[in-house]
């Protein structure tokens, strides 16, 4: 991995790592050439580190008071709760983690997005990617069902049909899925197993996701490649470790407002009524980062293709390194691509906001077009623009566009948008 | 100069580092404590048994915090037999006064203080209790006269609600 | 930088405005200063003792409290009754207990450690009693509705006769602030209903909110905790982003002056 041989110094580390080079790991790891003109969008990657950390660690926490069974679950998290020793910390930590843990990644999603990170040669990072952000929305949404409310519930009545669309086979899934007639005691003791499986899946594939980002190296605002180690980078320790930190306390302080001030304003206040299997709560709305996806479904006025049109949503992404043709990495010099970006931001978030409305009148043909112009934007706009678009001249290194000087005047104007 | 800036940055960085470990440490506890007995648990501390149909002679094993309680109202024998015995003999010297507030009950934790069996009634060489795990013989007292247990059975902090009813814990 | 804290800040406005836009179709509810809301709220202690006692008096009757127990009232951050008032409480509960030597249940005085009493064994019988409709279980309530504390206050309040054209099944009345307008629970509260021994006045309004305060607390009993333990973090997550923060500017000073 690395470009020089490293040696311990001493005998015993140069006899361990002989056997087993941890230390030349941990060497890579600190001296990692990285872009030194990184912004703060990029330090999303640890932010996500720590909340997969922190929601691994509160929920082997919670599993040692946890009943998973249909008659006890409520009742355990209400132990939770009360009774055991900073259990209610615990709880909101983990609760709140999920919504900090998706806010996270979708700025980590949109940051790809506006400086091409998806791009070659860093299409596998990308993909493993994708595949992370899927088993995180399939845990959230087990985690999501395991208090046992009238929200946990009737979510997993409603996702878990999901599956009937599929022609022929769908209602025989649907029953393998539930283990009975309905979301029940087996539905809820499986979806704890796998919710506590998942997390495990993940941190694999975050080892993954980074060995594939340390083949390449890092992206950069500039996005253009690095010769490294030279006077464009710096090593990740302390540099990076660093700044990350920064970002991460102040990720955390909004973390703490929530946990401490208004742990349940993520959450629905149905989900405090125990599941009752003979009634619908009035309003169904999944956590708000599924809302967008949710919008999706339900602008289809057919089941099958409402559920093929919500997955596309989210495989199109996969596809996304060949569907944008553009040679150029970042939107800074790509004018028109960084117009349709903030449409496409907007979009998301308007999909995101009719997901929590009623599936009805205005809010339903809005959804449509949100819908329609999503789709638009991947499988049109992109392949089109990367071939019509007259980018701006890019800088030949970090270090020209860092410190100007440039006699180009687009590439002194746009330092601005670099650095933030 | 050079010397003060460099003592400026040690002292910013030993601070830095100082107070984010205060943080992980505040951090960890509540994981650790967690594990500790919830308020629950410690609510149910105390238990009220009846021992009014205890004849002497007799033992009653009754639960508190999920361990067994023997309650043994002894004959006068057992009474005479655990108090004439002399301390220099004792592995755990204790007088049986100590151990039983009224000669006629005893009332210890049934838990054998080697490795936490149950101990059997009127069994061993001391006409007490015998741990079948690894053989300790404990007398009518309860205080281990031979076999590998270090100490005597424990008595729990107990009290005479009425004539008829103990309160343990 | 500066977009980033903007964009932070749009997000979360965004989450915000989207859990309100759930609830928003309700009316407005009636509006009081609560003790413990903000940074450093804390419960009204005499609050909570009232509206232990409006709860037992007149809400105890249908609705269960499953999840509390009678050593709760004695804890720090609640009502804190004294150890012998609390105990006192306790006592003066019948709890079924048992099976006793002859495997028989029994009836004994409550302890500390015994949960509230119900008032219906099952809710089956607690249906059964109330013309079909569960008087729901009061634990969590303030937490289960939309409106929260704000809710519960204005629906003690928000009865009224039927505007014309509302027609009312038996046992069914007239509420403003319900979500349809139609209760199963007939106007509880009424002035002087209960005698504090305080000598606060027994409003309908005093009641609702000493009630109201109770309920809050029961669904969210460490919350004084929380909100204290929750500045005291912040404040530490402050000073160290300070210091992480300088840390940086010194590091990165070896090389650029711009992070």
């Amino acid at each position: 991995m690395s470009d020089h041989e490293y040696t311990p110094k001493s005998k015993f580390g140069k006899w361990f790592n002989d056997r087993l080079p941890l230390l030349t790991l941990a060497n890579h790891l600190t001296d990692y050439p990285t872009p030194k003109n990184l912004n703060y969008w990029w330090t999303f990657g640890g932010i996500l580190t720590f909340c997969l950390i922190t929601q691994i660690v509160t929920g082997l926490v919670l599993a040692m008071h946890y009943i998973a069974h249909a008659d006890m679950a409520f009742d355990s998290v209400e132990h939770i709760m009360r009774d055991v020793n900073y259990g209610w910390l615990i709880r909101y930590i983990h609760a709140n983690g999920a919504s900090m843990f998706f806010l996270a990644v979708y700025i980590h999603i949109f940051r790809s997005l506006f400086y091409g990170s998806y791009k070659a040669p860093r299409e596998i990072i990308w993909i493993i990617g994708i595949i992370i952000y899927l088993l995180m929305m399939a845990a959230a949404f087990m985690g999501y069902v395991l208090p046992w409310g009238q929200m946990s519930f009737w979510g997993a009545t409603v996702i878990t049909n999901l599956f009937s669309a599929i022609p022929l086979v769908g209602e025989g899934i649907v029953t393998w899925l539930w283990g009975g007639y309905s979301v029940d005691n087996p539905t809820l003791t499986r979806f704890f197993t796998l919710h506590y499986l998942i997390p495990f899946l993940i941190l694999g594939l975050v080892v993954l996701h980074i060995w594939a980002l340390h083949v390449p190296g890092n992206n950069n605002p500039v996005g253009i490649d690095v010769k490294k180690p030279s006077k464009d980078t710096v090593p990740f320790h302390p540099y990076i470790v660093i700044k990350d930190g920064f970002a991460l306390l102040m990720f955390m302080i909004v973390f703490a407002f929530f946990v401490f001030y208004s742990p349940n304003i993520l959450g629905h206040a149905d989900n405090y009524i125990e599941a009752d299997p003979l009634v619908t709560p009035a309003h169904i709305v999944p956590e708000w980062y599924l809302l967008p996806f949710y919008a999706i479904l339900r602008s289809v006025p057919d089941k099958l293709l409402g559920v093929v049109a919500m997955l596309s949503a989210i495989l199109i992404l996969a596809a996304l390194p060949w569907l944008d043709t553009s040679k150029i990495r970042s939107a800074v010099f790509r004018p028109l691509y960084k117009q349709f970006y903030w449409i496409l931001v907007a979009d998301v978030l308007i999909l995101g906001y009719v997901g929590a409305m009623p599936a009805e009148g205005l809010y339903l043909l809005i959804a449509r077009v949100a819908t329609a112009y999503y789709f638009l934007h991947f499988l049109v706009v992109l392949p089109v623009l990367g071939l019509k678009e007259r980018t701006l001249p890019v800088p030949l290194s970090i270090t020209e566009s860092v410190l100007g000087g440039s006699p180009n005047p687009a590439i002194a104007k746009n330092k601005e948008s670099l650095n933030n | 100069m050079s010397d003060k800036k460099t003592n400026r940055r040690d002292f910013l960085f030993t601070a830095t580092y100082a107070v984010g470990a205060v943080g992980v440490g505040a951090t960890i506890w509540p994981m650790i404590d967690q594990m500790n007995p919830d308020a629950s648990v410690k609510a149910l501390a105390s238990t009220e048994v009846d021992v009014s149909a205890v004849t002497p002679g007799k033992t009653i094993t009754v639960l508190w915090r999920g361990k067994p309680v023997f309650i043994r109202r002894r004959t006068q024998e057992e009474i005479v037999e655990a108090r004439s015995v002399k301390l220099e003999e004792l592995k755990h010297p204790q007088t049986d006064q100590e151990r039983a507030k009224d000669p006629e009950w005893l009332v210890m934790l049934g838990v054998c203080t080697h490795l936490g069996c149950v101990p059997l009634d009127q069994k061993g060489d001391y006409n007490g209790w015998f741990c079948p795990c690894h053989g300790s013989h404990y007398d009518t007292s309860g205080r281990i006269r031979k076999g590998p247990a270090p100490t005597n059975m424990e008595i729990p902090e107990y009290e005479f609600v009425n004539v008829n009813t103990i309160k343990i814990g | 930088m500066k977009n980033f804290l903007k964009l932070i800040f749009l997000i979360i406005i965004f989450i915000g405005f989207q859990n309100n836009s759930n609830t928003a179709e309700k009316v407005e509810y009636l509006k009081t200063d609560w003790s413990f809301k903000g940074l450093f709220g804390k419960f009204d202690r005499a609050a909570l003792q009232r509206g232990y006692q409006v709860y037992t008096e007149v809400c105890s009757s249908c609705h269960s409290m499953k999840y509390l127990s009678y050593r709760n009232l004695a804890e720090k951050g609640g009502p804190e009754f004294s150890e012998a008032q609390t105990k006192a409480i306790a006592a003066s509960f019948e709890v079924k207990d048992g099976p006793n030597a002859d495997g028989d249940m029994f009836t004994r005085p409550g302890k500390l450690s015994d949960k509230f009493v119900m008032p219906y064994e099952n809710v089956k019988a607690a249906q059964a009693a109330n013309g079909g409709a569960y008087p729901p279980d009061m634990s969590v309530l303030v937490k289960a509705r939309g409106g929260g504390v704000d809710y519960i206050y204005s629906l003690l309040q928000g009865y009224e006769d039927p505007p014309p054209g509302v027609t009312l099944d038996d046992g069914v009345y007239y509420n403003k602030y319900m979500y349809g307008n139609k209760i199963k629970m007939a106007n509880q509260l009424s002035d002087g209903l209960v005698e504090y021994s305080d000598g606060t006045n027994a409003t309908v309004e005093q009641m609702s909110k000493d009630v109201t305060t109770f309920l809050m607390w029961a669904a969210e009993p460490h919350l004084e905790a929380r909100h204290q333990m929750g500045f005291k973090a912040i404040v530490y997550l402050i000073i160290l982003t300070i210091l992480v923060y300088f840390s940086m500017k010194r590091i990165w000073s070896r090389i650029e002056t711009k992070v």
